[in-house]
């Protein structure tokens, strides 16, 4: 039996040459975790390993899709499928066209027409599907299944049909990996819908909750009032329902009010998201335009047009 | 010789299919009730197979998953040393035990691997999690006869097939 061959002599206590190696690899991991901490590597790894990564989580993904396909096709025809398919897909750009539009309408009463750059409604987006990869229960993360070769980068905001679901955080060549808005990490600067009234949601780590900590105690806000992205640190654009208040309380210091929302997107149950395409936030006076004066053709020696 | 290659892609198997059930999603209510399968298979093999891991297989493998689905360079891998390490050290004792007990062994097992996690992640500056972390290493304790009872039969008709 080649297994017992170590066994014998030490029943109960390993030489310390064992507990040396420990030691060694131990203080090499933490040593690795500081660096990664420290430097990020981890995502650079990632992205060199990003060839037999995705592979991996996709053959991961399968069997929650296989149980979706044998769904749709036991319940309907193939065709049928596709074309719902194909439908969902406008349906959710139209109404995420549909949200911003009510969002700028209201915002424009509000704010006396003093935003004008605001009333661009072109909404640029790129449609992703999520892979079915469960990265780790205590962190909100989803994978999708466009990466850098598609175009995806980091920051882009993540939308659903209903509101803002996270931005991505990390790209692969073929996938990318979003944090959604509840994750414990996460921070979005958004604004009451009915009052202007600024604040920060923080993720609470539950699926189903943001936090708002600290919202001074004479603010106007109460349950039901509908939250937007505000727009402020440029990352996400403004106007994009977040949720909804939930529960409005004094904090433990009774100095502040604690809220706690609802997140409008569906963040549990999503299968297909938007991907905004960059919109820079008009920061600064806008760039010169280039053909101010007098049109070039003017321009030539008047002595020559003259009869 | 034969027998041995046998035994090996079972082995290089289990792992990756440990791999997979830990990235494979469950419906969002039992998400943080997924037990740590890497951790399960690899307290299998250092029971049954000792001289196939040691900590440097422990540390290869947790940078392995650490790329596949971590967050921190290192952190799963501290956490497969230490249990790797453990069970190593009271192998002698664990092959032993009737399988209920090897189930508590378990759970005192990941519970400890909790609390490194805990630890690499606190050190991280990331927020603690709720109470129901704590809950998987329970749901672990009760998959290990699960995995233990299927390993030793897949192993033992190997073994009958020679």
């Amino acid at each position: 039996m080649p297994l017992a061959r170590t066994d014998n002599a030490t029943l109960f206590a390993e030489g310390a040459v064992s507990t040396l190696r420990l030691i060694v690899y131990l203080a090499f991991a933490v040593a690795l975790m500081v660096l990664d901490h420290r430097g990020n590597y981890l995502e650079s790894a990632r992205h060199v390993a990003g060839l037999v990564i995705e592979p991996v989580y996709r053959l991961a993904s399968l069997p929650a899709q296989l149980a979706r396909a044998t769904r749709t096709a036991v319940v309907t025809q193939d065709q049928l499928a596709s074309e719902n398919r194909a439908l969902r897909e406008q349906l959710l750009l139209a109404q995420a066209r549909l949200n911003r539009l009510d969002a700028l309408v209201a915002q424009n009463e509000r704010l006396k027409s003093l935003l004008e750059a605001q009333k661009n409604l072109g909404l640029s987006v790129q449609l992703a599907r999520l892979i079915n990869v469960d990265l780790d229960p205590s962190r909100h993360r989803i994978v999708l299944d466009v990466g850098a070769n598609q175009g995806c980068t980091v920051g882009q905001p993540v939308i659903d049909a209903q509101g803002v679901m996270g931005q991505i955080v990390e790209v692969l060549p073929n996938t990318s990996i979003a944090m959604l808005i509840s994750d414990a990490t996460h921070a979005i600067p958004v604004m009451v819908e009915r009052t202007g009234l600024r604040a920060i949601a923080y993720g609470s780590g539950e699926i189903d909750r943001l936090q708002l900590p600290n919202i001074p105690i004479s603010a106007d806000i109460k349950v039901g009032d509908k939250l937007l992205t505000s727009g402020l640190g440029g990352r996400f654009p403004a106007g994009f329902p977040v949720g909804e208040i939930r529960k409005v309380s004094p904090d433990r210091s009774g100095m502040f009010i604690a809220a706690e929302a609802q997140p409008a997107a569906a963040l549990d149950r999503s299968a297909e998201v938007l991907l905004l395409r960059d919109q820079p936030q008009p920061y600064g006076p806008p760039a010169p335009r280039e053909d101010v004066g007098p049109p070039a053709s003017l321009g030539g020696p008047p002595a020559e047009v003259q009869p | 010789m034969n027998r041995m290659r046998i035994q090996g892609w079972l082995f290089a198997g289990s792992l990756f299919v440990a791999f997979l059930l830990q990235l494979m999603p469950l419906p969002p209510s039992l998400e943080p009730l997924k037990p740590y399968w890497i951790g399960l298979v690899l307290i299998y093999w250092t029971i049954e197979a000792p001289d196939r891991i040691g900590l440097g297989f422990a540390f290869c493998l947790g940078l392995v998953a650490d790329v596949l689905v971590g967050e921190l360079l290192g952190e799963q891998a501290l956490r497969l040393l230490v249990l790797v390490f453990i069970v190593l050290r009271f192998r002698a004792r664990l092959r032993f035990f009737p399988v209920w007990q090897q189930a508590l062994a378990v759970l005192a097992l990941l519970l400890n691997d909790r609390i490194v996690m805990l630890m690499a992640r606190g050190f991280s500056g990331e927020p603690l999690p709720g109470g129901v972390f704590w809950f998987a290493p329970l749901v672990g304790m009760a998959a290990w006869p699960l995995v233990f009872l299927l390993f030793d039969d897949l192993r033992a008709r190997l073994r009958a097939g020679e």
